[in-house]
């Protein structure tokens, strides 16, 4: 089996920062695994339907613009409409840390904040992901 | 209802998932492959080839749109390089489609070459096949764009399209061997910036260094710009001529016979290497052999005739 491990990286919303969402790309790229870079200002919609048609693993969202609190509640509403409950779901931006556990809550597997070592990345991305 | 009922029924998971267990080599999809032929061929497939940062994807994007106003329903296979150092990719086509996320009729899926050469992934070809089975009328296949060596797609696309720019070099770049040979429409995209006449110039005196008889089809070189949306319809057409000329011609039925041909060898092949190997050869025959080879004890031309004949009479 020639199994790779899939990850679409998204920045939702209107952000435009992406530097970070290119250098998480690039690592978990050397890292063995096939990422789907999607770009900027996808909605949540488009997202999921990437997901869906790209069957991914993983998703990495990054949202440097403090609207991520009713991004990912509409990412996780669509993700289960469309029964996607398999799929690990990272969150990389700005993140203040009493949102960080509401996010917990509503399902978001891992937040990843500025500084992040991206080995730490891959490793949680390899340990969580079933082959 | 297993995955081929499944895509048959319009689900987009489950065309999703054959494609990936298709691209794992997974023995369950060979099941599924097979429920799925008979409900091909009626796809049109085109293939998009070219250098890299010519514009396919873009490109791609523009005609989809064309072809959506017509009702067409849309598959979009992106291939991208798998590294050869770490087996990672970067798969950035898509990126260029966003406002053909949400389609629900169009289908994009990116995949890796994953060792390919040749422009396109070993899955490409059964993924055309569960695209056209979902009910696809038209195909696209982005090949890696790696230049004249991308001439794997010219195997499976009706239609292929060959994509440049200006500067892309001069008369003597457009008659060396590889894709040049094989395009059926050529696009110079980026038509807005200077060099273009020069390129068009340089493409047609390429062309006319052959001779092409009446009834065969002579190709057809266009002018587009995907980013400002200029000569889409217009290549559009042309591909569409292009399809009739295919059917008018009986050209058609001999590309697909030669397509089935090889995928069937193909096929055989496979089957016969994997079945000497796991069922006949015995477990460390051939790493014995290997070792004699090193010792100069045999000539691996002589070892591997011996080792067939040893197979084949037992």
């Amino acid at each position: 089996m020639n199994r790779k491990i899939r990850v679409l990286v998204a920045k939702v919303g209107l952000n435009g920062h992406d530097r970070g969402a290119k250098v998480v790309a690039r690592a978990l790229r050397d890292a063995g695994m096939e990422v789907i870079y999607t770009g900027l200002h996808l909605t949540p919609e488009q997202v999921v339907e990437t997901a869906i048609q790209e069957d991914v693993d993983v998703i990495g969202v990054s949202i440097l613009s403090g609207a991520h609190m009713v991004l990912f509640m509409r990412l996780q509403e669509l993700l289960k409409e469309n029964k996607m409950d398999n799929i690990l779901i990272l969150c990389g931006g700005v993140i203040p840390e009493d949102d960080a556990s509401k996010l917990e809550d509503i399902g978001i597997d891992k937040i990843f904040g500025p500084g992040t070592n991206t080995k730490e990345i891959v490793n949680f991305i390899v340990s969580k992901v079933k082959k | 209802m297993n995955l081929a009922e499944r895509i048959l029924d319009g689900d987009r998971k489950a065309v999703a998932t054959l494609i990936t267990l298709v691209e794992n080599n997974s023995p369950e999809s060979i099941k599924q492959l097979s429920i799925l032929h008979s409900h091909c061929g009626n796809a049109h497939v085109i293939g998009v080839t070219g250098a890299p940062g010519c514009g396919k994807s873009t490109l791609i994007g523009k005609l989809t749109t064309e072809y959506r106003k017509l009702g067409k329903k849309v598959g979009i296979i992106s291939i991208d390089p798998t590294s050869p150092f770490t087996g990672g990719a970067f798969l950035g086509d898509r990126i260029r489609m966003q406002e053909h996320f949400t389609d629900k009729d169009i289908f994009i899926r990116s995949m890796g070459s994953r060792g390919s050469l040749g422009g396109i992934a070993k899955s490409t070809a059964d993924t055309v096949k569960i695209l056209d089975a979902f009910g696809k009328d038209i195909i696209f296949i982005e090949t890696i764009g790696a230049g004249q060596a991308d001439v794997e797609i010219a195997k499976i696309a009706l239609t292929l399209l060959v994509v440049t720019m200006p500067g892309s070099g001069d008369d003597v770049q457009a008659i060396k061997a590889g894709i040049l040979e094989i395009g059926d429409v050529f696009v110079i995209n980026k038509a807005d910036i200077p060099g273009t006449e020069q390129a068009e110039l340089y493409l047609e005196q390429m062309l006319n260094l052959t001779s092409y008889p009446a009834e065969k089809w002579k190709p057809r070189v266009m002018k587009t710009s995907a980013s400002l949306n200029t000569g889409i319809t217009e290549l559009a057409d042309a591909i569409q001529s292009h399809m009739e000329y295919l059917k008018k011609s009986g050209e058609i039925g001999a590309k697909l016979r030669e397509k089935t041909r090889l995928e069937f060898m193909a096929l055989v092949k496979q089957n016969i290497t994997r079945y000497i190997l796991e069922h006949v050869i015995k477990k460390g025959e051939l790493e014995e052999i290997v070792e004699r080879i090193i010792k100069q004890q045999i000539d691996p031309y002589s070892a591997a005739d011996e080792l067939v004949e040893k197979i084949f009479s037992e």
